[in-house]
């Protein structure tokens, strides 16, 4: 198990392409072209950005993943927990690219998406600054292995 | 016990500052209430009828005096002096205002207690069996593996938007204390062949309106794969558990429309993929949990008889004390089921009173049973007498445990938005009849649940007899149901027929029992009378 990283290292808050609201803690540049469905990216061989529904299933992508750069995860609503999920599976299945939350991507779910390996969230609405760093510095430990490199406070009891 | 470390006190002291902040961005408008309800409901904060309710979570039931005074102090100084006791081993406060609601997480936080997902679409309080720890037949204490899940679930980052609201309940012993079955994930420690123990896994289970009891889906998970075989029960449910009805949405209906085989088909390809995800915590940490759970310094030379010469405290002893593994030791079952009383509400006074003698006589432990009851789980049998007393004169005597008066019921209409009729008024008139004609006595072991509304939180289709408060045309009507059961012989009860008003409904009880006394042989209990003679009788002598 890695070392805790804090969960807003990188470069920080970006503004990227697509949107003037969008928070991206990678070093890479974004990607620039749009995502495709699920159904589309399967059946064409050149996209490599593809935007994940609720109702998609997030192994069909697992065969793929080397040609992604970019995985969009939607959250409609954000009270549609099927996101983390996919998330998740496709960062244990070794996808290191840019894992994207959009849509009704709100400041109290920040903690968790990036638990969940989310390193991009791109909202409807903006967040304020302040209260996306106060949400990121949140949480001083964490009991679960999860998609991110924090160690688990029973690992710390056991080190 | 257990104790937390600086981790699971940094934990909870985070959760009140992030609710603090949370209701901060509420009142300043930049959360809606949409947006703002998820997140105090995951802290226990409902809007009922007539003011917030607080629910506090009790892990296992598991208390200590200074907890149990500490949810005394906040009866006091947040509601009006006193707290109802539920059916998940928790404590509600009915009358708690917004801005109070962060104080009194910090309040608890001090004594290592919180409301962290008490509600909410996540992973409950885990609950256990009330007598953990000192049960004669358990094959080791469950509440280690239960402190361990509940780590697990505290903060999942996955599965924290679930589907609904999902509860597990872990038991060590063949009978079941804590309707293992009728939840979620029921997990029952057992040993294998090999003398190993390991976890039996029953998932798909519930009350609410489509009771459903657990198929078992796994006979034996090593406890070293614990929590990654809980994960991805978990996951499975995250990714296929209905979102589109909310009154589909519980795993349950999952597991039934899949099917129990398709359902473990799919958990089993999860749980391969998640074995060597690094979820699983250590062995060490489980051995490190099981260190606070370790039996008390028992009294070995503790007396075991009992001076019953006085009738009335020799009735408390045969009715509300359970056999204990250690001798000269018992539980002594609280009844907080006063005839006339409201089910699971004590004052706070009545706390401290419990706390008090949890910390002379007991350990320093209490529990709360899903029976809306308060147990001292290790007492000298020799100091039955002084708890009995100091018990009687702060009105907690009631020699009723399992009981037609130890009724379990939900607040119902008198305090619950959901509730379509009132269930407290009810459980008061039935308990008043029985009393006065002193049949409880003769009915023996006889429980009986009442809901206010098909969500079931007053678990009447697990009751010997249920009733279920119905809204007919705007008027309260009550369905009698006969014949369920939460504990090892699970079963769901069976409606009769038509339904009563308040009044019929309590001599329809009546009627009830009174086929039971006629028909029953030995020493059947109501229950096993209903079983061998069936629903006929009491039809006929119920409809005519």
């Amino acid at each position: 198990m890695a070392d805790q990283t804090p969960p807003a290292e990188g470069r920080g808050p970006d503004t990227g392409p697509e949107s003037d609201t969008m928070l991206r803690y990678r070093e890479d540049d974004p990607v620039a072209h749009a995502a495709v469905t699920v159904d589309a990216f399967l059946d064409q061989s050149n996209a490599a950005a593809v935007r994940v529904e609720p109702g998609d299933d997030a192994r069909e992508l697992i065969p793929h993943l080397e040609r992604l750069d970019l995985v969009e995860v939607n959250f409609p609503s954000f009270g549609d927990g099927r996101g983390y999920s996919s998330a998740r599976i496709l960062r244990e299945a070794g996808y290191d690219g840019e894992l994207r939350a959009v849509g009704d991507v709100l400041v109290d779910q920040l903690a968790y998406m990036r638990r969940c390996g989310f390193d991009a969230f791109d909202p409807d609405a903006p967040l304020d600054a302040e209260d996306v760093e106060a949400a990121f510095a949140r949480w001083p430990e964490v009991y679960q292995s999860a998609a991110d490199t924090r160690t688990p406070i029973w690992s710390k009891r056991h080190a | 016990m257990y104790a937390y470390d600086q981790y699971d006190q940094q934990m909870v002291d985070a959760r009140v500052a992030e609710f603090r902040d949370q209701a901060r961005r509420r009142l300043e408008g930049k959360l809606s209430e949409d947006q703002f309800k998820p997140l105090r409901l995951m802290n226990g904060l409902y809007l009922q009828l007539h003011a917030y309710m607080l629910r506090v979570a009790i892990p296992y039931g598991t208390l200590s005096g200074a907890q149990m005074h500490t949810l005394a102090d906040i009866a006091e100084k947040y509601d009006r002096g006193y707290g109802h006791f539920t059916t998940r081993q928790n404590i509600q406060y009915n009358w708690i205002k917004l801005e109070d609601a962060a104080d009194i997480l910090a309040d608890l936080a001090k004594v290592e207690m919180h409301a962290i997902q008490t509600s909410g679409n996540c992973i409950r309080n885990i609950s256990s069996d009330h007598f953990a720890g000192a049960a004669a037949d358990e094959v080791t204490d469950p509440r280690p593996y239960a402190e361990l899940l509940r780590q697990w679930s505290s903060f999942h980052p996955e599965f924290s938007y679930l589907p609904r609201k999902f509860k597990i309940a872990v038991i060590a012993s063949e009978q079941d204390r804590a309707a293992m079955r009728l939840h979620d994930i029921g997990i029952n420690i057992v040993r294998n062949s090999d003398g190993e123990l390991g976890a039996a896994f029953y998932v798909g289970g519930g009350m609410g309106r489509t009771p459903m009891i657990a198929p078992q889906i796994r006979d034996f998970v090593p406890l070293d794969q614990l929590v990654t075989y809980a994960e991805a029960c978990l996951r499975v449910y995250n990714r296929y558990g209905r979102r589109d009805n909310k009154y589909k949405a519980r795993i349950k209906i999952l597991v039934h429309e899949l099917g129990a085989e398709e359902y473990t088909r799919q958990v089993e390809e999860e749980f391969q993929h998640l074995l060597d995800s690094g979820v699983e915590p250590p062995f060490a940490e489980l051995e490190r949990i099981r260190t606070f759970f370790a039996d008390p310094a028992y009294d070995e030379a503790a007396p075991d008889d009992i001076d019953r010469s006085d009738p009335d405290f020799a009735l408390w002893v045969d009715r509300n004390t359970v056999a204990h593994k250690q001798d000269g030791y018992v539980s002594a079952v609280i009844s907080l089921k006063p005839v006339g009383g409201i089910p699971g509400d004590a004052t706070a006074e009545q706390m401290r009173v419990m706390a008090d003698l949890a910390t002379r006589y007991s350990f320093d432990e209490l529990r709360v049973m899903h029976t809306q009851n308060v147990v001292l789980p290790h007492v000298r049998k020799a100091d039955l007498n002084a708890i009995w007393t100091a018990l009687d004169e702060a009105g907690l005597g009631s020699p009723n445990l399992d009981t037609i008066e130890d009724i379990i019921a939900c607040p119902g209409l008198d305090y619950c938005s959901l509730a379509n009729a009132r269930s407290i008024p009810v459980a008061q008139k039935i308990a008043q009849r029985f009393a006065e004609t002193k049949k409880t006595a003769t009915l023996g072991q006889l429980k009986l649940k009442i809901s206010g509304c098909i969500n079931a939180c007053g678990h009447h289709h697990a009751g010997h007899i249920g009733i279920l408060g119905v809204d007919r045309k705007g008027v309260e009507n009550y369905q009698l149901s006969l014949g369920g059961s939460e504990a090892e012989d699970v079963s769901l009860a069976k409606i009769t027929g038509p339904g009563f008003d308040e009044d019929g409904i309590v001599d329809a009880v009546e009627t009830v029992t009174s086929v039971y006394e006629r028909e029953r042989e030995g020493e059947e209990r109501f229950l096993d009378t209903y079983r061998r003679i069936g629903m006929g009788p009491f039809k006929e002598a119920l409809y005519g």
